[in-house]
């Protein structure tokens, strides 16, 4: 039963995945991206039980990150016209790139070890609830989360300094620009 | 599981979904009464005693009125957009607990559908993919203020979806659960958790006016700039999908902040109440009627708000959520952990 649901999200995850890249319109392909992070949800509360990931990923990627993308292509106006034609050898670049992505995330999942080691306050808890990511996040990994937090609060500042522009030599008439 | 098991729930989400609509449609009338109060007029009264089935006259018009699906759009995805939209204001309403538990024939019912342990989040989840019904319907009628519509609404959901986060953040930190249910318990006995939060329940408030795309943030649909907004080449019912899915939201939304905020379905002197009568179910539907109470207050505040206070510019809006809400979310957040740090214990 679970093998089956597991191999009919997975198939469905993937043809989602396949008309990102196959659709020519731009928003097209941004909503069946949506689609797709919607079916891995869909696999992280169906076959981890991990609920929290699964909504948390949904809110991220779903609610917040693809609006944005949309919120991008609506304001250009893109269309399958103004798309600029790719050589092959571009196509065929980003097909080995993409590829050894998928090598080394394989190889890195290869061996994971989905139990929880640990105290008997892990053990009788189901792996993917909140208890429990945050006790494992909060004490085993506690390190990594604190170096990531970091690394999003330099790149949300590096967002603001890019996108402060330097008006000092703007000048609107006479008046220069506050 | 049997399919016996299953018809308590079943029953719950039939009667959730009738209610909702039944609370939505009453709620158009009740806004242009509520206008009409406002304004020193009558409103509506013409089709039943005193215009009570004026929402079954619209509803009808609605239905009856011709449905235009303009030539230069993308058909599938302007039909989807008000699915989208009705789709997701209806599915918020099966993690809240409408009430206690009922016992009937010997078996205890709660009256929630389903209790998720995540239960904030996936309200959040849901009212977050709820902005893509405006951003497709806006987007695929090939129309420029549609467009201009679309986009002001997904800039401004994301904005204030950011405080609204924050100000949950610091309730979660009180509570220490995101089930709902659990969070109503919490508050029995006049705990009620506004007491401890009340910055936290005005950002979450404001954050609800901007997320149903309420006057005074109606800017998607500002009909003095944007003709209809992202509704401008809607009509019929699907034109009346957008309209519904706001009112739902207007009902969804009184429904979270008083299950967050205003102890959900407790009432004062309930166990007192209890100890008198000793029956569990008479308290359970007092609850019930009590959270309406409460319920329909809201409304009413949305409604107040939306004929008293003028629409805000665009900028404003932003300054509003980026300068104002935001900085006072991550206050209430640190302020809220350093409060119990030192107190709780």
């Amino acid at each position: 039963m679970l093998t089956s649901a597991f191999y009919f999200i997975a198939f469905v995850t993937i043809f989602f995945a396949i008309m990102v890249v196959v659709s020519k319109n731009p928003i097209h392909s941004v909503l069946y991206l949506v689609l797709t992070f919607f079916c891995i949800s869909a696999n992280y509360i169906f076959m981890l039980d991990a609920t929290f990931v699964g909504m948390v990923n949904v809110i991220v990627y779903a609610g917040a990150i693809m609006v944005l993308f949309l919120y991008v292509l609506m304001m250009m106006n893109l269309n399958a016209i103004a798309e600029q034609k790719r050589s092959v050898l571009f196509k065929i670049s980003a097909a080995v790139t993409g590829g050894m992505l998928l090598l080394v995330l394989v190889a890195a999942l290869k061996d994971a070890n989905l139990q929880i080691q640990g105290s008997a306050l892990e053990a009788e808890q189901r792996i993917g609830s909140i208890k429990v990511l945050g006790y494992v996040l909060y004490s085993k990994y506690q390190l990594p989360f604190e170096v990531a937090s970091i690394l999003f609060l330099v790149a949300m500042i590096g967002a603001v300094v890019l996108g402060k522009k330097d008006n000092s030599t703007k000048t609107i008439g006479i008046e220069p620009v506050k | 599981m049997t399919l016996l098991s299953l018809l308590p729930t079943l029953i719950l989400i039939v009667a959730l979904f009738a209610v909702t609509m039944l609370v939505a449609l009453y709620s158009t009338f009740a806004e242009r009464k509520v206008a009409a109060f406002l304004q020193d007029r009558v409103g509506p009264n013409r089709a039943g005693p005193g215009g009570i089935f004026q929402p079954l006259a619209d509803g009808v018009k609605f239905f009856m009125k011709e449905e235009v699906i303009p030539v230069a759009s993308n058909k599938f995805l302007f039909v989807l957009g008000p699915c989208i939209a009705i789709m997701c204001a209806l599915m918020t309403g099966i993690v809240v607990p409408w009430g206690d538990t009922l016992t009937l024939f010997g078996a205890s019912i709660p009256l929630q559908i389903v209790d998720l342990d995540i239960g904030i989040l996936y309200v959040f989840a849901v009212v977050s993919v709820g902005v893509y019904g405006i951003m497709i319907g806006g987007w695929a009628s090939n129309n420029k203020f549609s467009l201009m519509g679309a986009i002001r609404a997904s800039s401004q959901i994301i904005s204030y979806e950011i405080s609204m986060g924050l100000s949950i953040v610091a309730l979660l930190l009180v509570t220490g659960t995101m089930s709902l249910h659990e969070i109503v318990t919490q508050q029995h006995g006049m705990h009620w958790n506004i007491f401890y939060q009340p910055l936290g329940f005005l950002l979450f408030l404001i954050c609800a006016f901007a997320e149903t795309n309420r006057t005074p943030f109606d800017l998607p649909e500002c009909e003095t700039e944007l003709v209809g907004g992202y509704h401008t080449e809607y009509s019929s019912m699907k034109l009346g999908f957008y309209l519904f899915s706001e009112y739902i939201n207007m009902f969804i939304s009184g429904a979270i902040m008083a299950t967050l905020f205003f102890g959900g379905y407790n009432f004062p002197f309930m166990d007192n109440l209890l100890q008198a009568t000793g029956s569990q179910n008479l308290v359970t539907i007092i609850g019930t009627a009590f959270l309406f109470l409460k319920i329909f207050f809201f409304i009413f505040f949305f409604m107040w708000v939306r004929w008293t206070i003028p629409r805000f510019r665009y900028d404003q809006l932003m300054n509003l959520g980026w300068k104002g809400l935001i900085p006072l979310g991550i206050f209430n957040v640190v302020a809220t952990a350093v409060g119990l740090l030192f107190f709780r214990n």
